[in-house]
C-alpha cells in the first residue's frame, strides 16, 4: 500500500463521514415499524452462503412485499474494515450475519448500530433465545447492539495417526493438565509424528490471541472474560500460569514461532490444533482427529471447563430504513427452525440456550458435533469494551514479545499490558 | 498589445489550460484534498461516524502528534523503515544500475534476462510472499543450503535479521523496475564517450566509473528518489511476510502501524499524524538525495 493511497482511504471516508448530515438514523421510533424491501449481508464460506440463500428465499416466497436482497460481505482485508467503512458511507445493509462481536463497541461509537432494545420484544427475544449466555454481548449503556447469533466453541482437535504413531492412547489422550499436555507434545515431537505438536498462529494480529492464550484463560478462570467491571483481569496468576503453559511450548519448540501459509494440522505439519467446529468441513477426508477441552493447569474435568466462543453475532445497521422489516427478517432467521437448519448446514453452534437438546436429532446422527454443543453452554466472549479492538493489540504485543519470542518475562509483560489496558479502559 | 481579460486568466493558449485541468483536478480531488484533511484529522479528536450520527470531533492541537511520539511501537517503525532504506536504498542502485549495464551489452539470452528481472515485479506480492516463507523458514531451502551457517531464530523471526530480510527481498521484487529505468537511460549515453575513454586507455571498470555512472545520473537521482518513497510506504511486507510486523514489533513499520490504528483500531486521527510525520520526514530525505545525488557538482 502506498502512502497516499493509505491517507487517501483514510480521508475519503473521513470526507463522507464529513458530507453527511441526514437520511441516517432518521426518526428511530418511525424506521422501527417500517417495513419494505431490504438488504442483508452474509459470510462468504459455502456452507453459510448455502444457509443464506435458502433462508432468504423462503422469507422472500412469504413476503413479496418486504423482499430481502442478499449478497456476500464485499472482499476487504477484514470483514470488519469493509462494515467499518459502509457505516462511515451510510451504504451498510440492513442485516449483517457475520458480526463481529470485538468490533460492536467501535461500530457503536461510529453512530453505526441500531439497538435492538428499541423493538418491544427486542431484550426479551435475545434473552429468551440465548439465556445467561446473552448478557456478554450487552454494550456498556446496558442495550443489546448485537444478537447472539452463532459459535464455534474453541477445542483441541488432535491427529489420531500421528497420535498412535507415537504411541498415544487416540481414545483418551493425555491432554487434560499442562503438564500432561506438555509430556504428550514432547512425545509427539520426538517420535516425529509431526513437526511441532501444535501451531497456533503466531503473527501479530490482534485477534490471534482467541486462539492460544484466550480459550486456555477461559478453562483455568472458570469463566472470565480479559477485562471484567472496568479492569484487566489476565495479570493474574491465573494468566501467568496460562502464559508460562504456553511460554515453555514455544521454548521446547513444541509450538513455531514462525508464520506457516497453509494450514498446518491438515498438512501433518502439527498433531493438534485449536479451533472450533466450523473446521471440520476442511478436515473431512484429510485428517482422522479428535476433540477434546482445552487443558487446565489442574486437570478440571471436562463439564466445568470454559472456552472462547468464536461468535459471529447479527447487527442491525443505521443505515436501514425498514427496520420493522429488518426485525422480522432477524427474527426467522434465528428462529428454532432456520438455526437448525443453519447448524445442519454449517455445524456451528446456534447461540441458543439448551442447543444439545433442542437439536438431538442431529447430535443422533452427528455425533462428532455432540461435544461441541456441549461445550456451547460454557463459553466465553471477547469483553464488550470500548477500545475493543485497541486492548487485544496491547495484549498481544505484549504476548507476542514475551510468550511466542521470549524477549522478555511472561508475568512482567501481563503486568506491563494490564496497566496499559486499564489506561484503555478508563479513557472509555 | 492589448490583452484581453480571457487571456489575462488562460494564458497566450486557453487550449493549453484545457489540456492540463484534467490532471489538476485529478491531484486536486485524490492528492490535495485527503492530504490537507489528513492534516485536518490530525488536529482534532477525529473519528469516522455514520451519516447523521451527532459526533463532537473538538480541536486537539497537538495531542495526536504527542501520543504518536511518546507510542515506543511508532518510534521503533519509524526506526525501522531507516534500517530499510539504509539497506534497500543503495542495494537498489547498485544492483540495477551493474544488472542494467550488463543487459545492455550483446549478452546471450539477454531478452530472458530481462524478462526474467521483470516478473516479480508485475507478480501478485501475495503468490511471491508464500514462495519467499518457503525459502527462508527454519526448514526452508535458504537454510538447508546453509547448514549450520543458518541463522537460528531463523530469518524472518529473528529480531536483528528481519528488517534486512524484508529489504532485500524488497529489492529484489522491484529490481525489475529500476532496471528499466537505468536500461532507458543507458540508450542517451554516447557511444562515442566510451570510445573516447578507450582510446584514452580505460579499461571496462573506469569506463564504467567515468562515462556510464555520470551519464546516467538522472536516472540515479529518480531511481533513489522513487526507493525511497516506496520503501518508506512499506506496508504489504511487514503485513504478510512477516506477520503484522514481528517479531515482537522489529520489522514493523510505519503504514502498518498507521494501519492499526488508523483503521484497525478505529483512531484515524492518530493514524493520520503518523501519515503526516511520515510525508514530513520522507520530503526531508528527499530534499537531502537531492541535494547529495541529483547535485551536478
Amino acid at each position: 500500500m502506498k502512502l497516499q493511497a493509505g491517507l487517501l482511504a483514510v480521508v475519503l471516508a473521513g470526507s463522507l463521514a464529513a458530507c453527511g448530515g441526514s437520511g441516517g438514523a432518521g426518526d428511530a421510533d418511525a424506521a422501527a415499524k417500517a417495513r419494505g424491501p431490504i438488504t442483508i449481508w452474509y459470510s462468504n464460506n459455502a456452507e453459510e452462503v448455502a444457509w443464506g440463500k435458502q433462508m432468504v428465499a423462503s422469507w422472500n416466497a412469504a413476503h413479496a412485499d418486504q423482499k430481502v436482497t442478499a449478497q456476500e460481505i464485499p472482499t476487504g482485508k477484514s470483514s470488519e474494515e469493509v462494515i467499518g467503512a459502509a457505516i462511515t458511507a451510510g451504504n451498510a445493509p440492513c442485516l449483517i450475519f457475520n458480526t463481529s462481536p470485538a468490533s460492536v463497541s467501535q461500530f457503536q461509537k461510529q453512530g453505526g448500530l441500531v439497538p435492538l432494545d428499541s423493538f418491544s420484544d427486542g431484550k426479551s427475544y435475545i434473552e429468551d433465545r440465548s439465556g445467561d449466555i446473552a448478557k456478554q454481548y450487552k454494550s456498556a449503556d446496558g442495550k443489546y447492539y448485537q444478537l447472539p447469533w452463532k459459535s464455534n466453541p474453541v477445542m483441541i482437535f488432535y491427529n489420531k495417526k500421528a497420535f498412535a504413531k507415537a504411541g498415544i492412547d487416540t481414545a483418551k489422550p493425555p491432554l487434560t493438565t499442562y503438564d500432561e499436555f506438555l509430556a504428550t507434545s514432547r512425545k509427539l515431537v520426538a517420535a516425529k509424528a509431526a513437526k511441532v505438536a501444535i501451531y497456533p498462529a503466531p503473527s501479530n494480529e490482534f485477534y490471534q490471541s482467541w486462539f492460544d492464550f484466550y480459550p486456555l484463560y477461559a478453562a483455568e478462570t472458570g469463566g472470565k472474560q480479559l477485562v471484567a467491571d472496568g479492569k484487566s483481569t489476565f495479570a493474574s496468576d491465573e494468566g501467568k500460569k496460562v502464559a508460562t503453559f504456553w511460554r515453555t511450548m514455544y521454548a521446547d519448540k513444541l509450538a513455531s514461532p514462525e508464520k506457516y501459509t497453509g494450514d498446518a494440522f491438515v498438512d501433518g505439519t502439527a498433531a493438534m490444533a485449536v479451533v472450533g467446529p466450523w473446521a471440520i468441513a476442511t478436515y473431512k477426508g484429510k485428517v482422522d482427529w479428535g476433540v477434546v477441552p482445552v487443558p487446565t493447569s489442574s486437570g478440571k474435568p471436562a463439564g466445568e471447563i470454559h472456552t472462547f466462543s468464536d461468535a459471529k453475532n447479527v447487527a442491525m445497521y443505521s443505515s436501514c430504513q425498514n427496520r420493522g422489516t429488518a426485525w422480522d427478517v432477524l427474527k426467522f432467521a434465528t428462529s428454532q427452525e432456520q438455526d437448525g437448519m443453519f447448524l445442519q448446514a454449517s455445524g456451528q453452534m446456534p447461540l441458543r440456550k439448551d442447543v444439545a437438546s433442542v437439536y438431538s436429532d442431529y447430535f443422533t446422527k452427528n455425533p462428532d458435533y455432540k461435544v461441541f454443543a456441549d461445550q456451547a453452554a460454557r463459553t466465553v466472549e471477547v469483553p464488550n469494551v470500548p477500545n475493543s479492538i485497541t486492548i487485544w493489540q496491547t495484549f498481544r504485543d505484549a504476548y507476542s514479545k514475551s510468550v511466542i519470542f521470549g524477549q522478555q518475562d511472561p508475568g512482567a509483560a501481563l503486568d506491563g499490558a494490564a496497566q496499559k489496558v486499564d489506561q484503555l479502559v478508563k479513557q472509555s | 498589445m492589448r490583452r484581453g481579460p480571457l487571456t489575462r486568466v488562460l494564458g497566450e493558449h486557453p487550449v493549453g489550460t484545457a489540456f492540463v485541468t484534467p490532471y489538476v483536478v485529478f491531484i486536486a480531488a485524490v492528492f490535495a484534498y485527503p492530504l490537507g484533511f489528513a492534516v485536518y484529522m490530525s488536529f482534532h479528536d477525529y473519528f469516522f461516524a455514520a451519516p447523521g450520527a451527532i459526533v463532537d470531533r473538538p480541536f486537539v492541537g497537538f495531542d495526536n502528534y504527542a501520543t504518536v511520539l511518546s507510542d515506543p511501537a511508532v518510534r521503533r517503525a519509524f526506526g525501522n523503515v531507516l534500517i530499510f532504506l539504509v539497506i534497500n536504498v543503495p542495494l537498489t542502485v547498485i544492483l540495477s544500475l551493474g544488472l542494467s549495464t550488463a543487459l545492455n551489452s550483446a549478452i546471450r539470452w539477454r531478452t530472458f534476462f530481462r524478462v526474467s528481472y521483470y516478473v516479480p515485479y508485475v507478480t501478485a506480492s501475495v503468490a511471491v510472499v508464500g514462495v519467499w516463507l518457503f525459502l527462508f523458514n527454519s526448514n526452508g531451502l535458504v537454510n538447508s543450503v546453509l547448514g549450520p551457517l543458518a541463522p537460528d531464530p531463523s530469518w524472518l523471526v529473528n529480531s536483528h535479521l528481519a528488517m534486512p530480510t524484508v529489504a532485500i527481498y524488497v529489492t529484489w521484487k522491484q529490481l525489475g523496475f529500476f532496471i528499466l529505468l537505468y536500461l532507458a537511460a543507458l540508450q542517451n549515453v554516447s557511444a562515442d564517450l566510451y570510445e573516447a575513454a578507450s582510446m584514452d586507455g580505460a579499461g571496462r571498470w573506469k569506463s564504467f566509473l567515468n562515462v556510464t555512472v555520470p551519464g546516467v545520473r538522472p536516472a540515479t537521482t529518480l531511481v533513489v528518489l522513487l526507493a525511497t518513497v516506496t520503501g518508506a510506504n512499506l506496508f504489504t511486507e511487514p503485513y504478510l511476510l512477516t506477520g503484522g510486523g514481528g517479531p515482537d514489533g522489529a520489522s514493523a513499520s510505519p503504514v502498518l502501524i498507521m494501519y492499526q490504528r488508523g483503521i484497525e483500531q478505529g483512531n484515524p486521527d492518530v493514524g493520520s499524524a503518523i501519515g503526516v510525520l511520515l510525508v514530513i520526514g520522507v520530503l526531508i530525505l528527499a530534499l537531502l538525495e537531492r541535494r547529495f545525488v541529483g547535485s551536478e557538482d
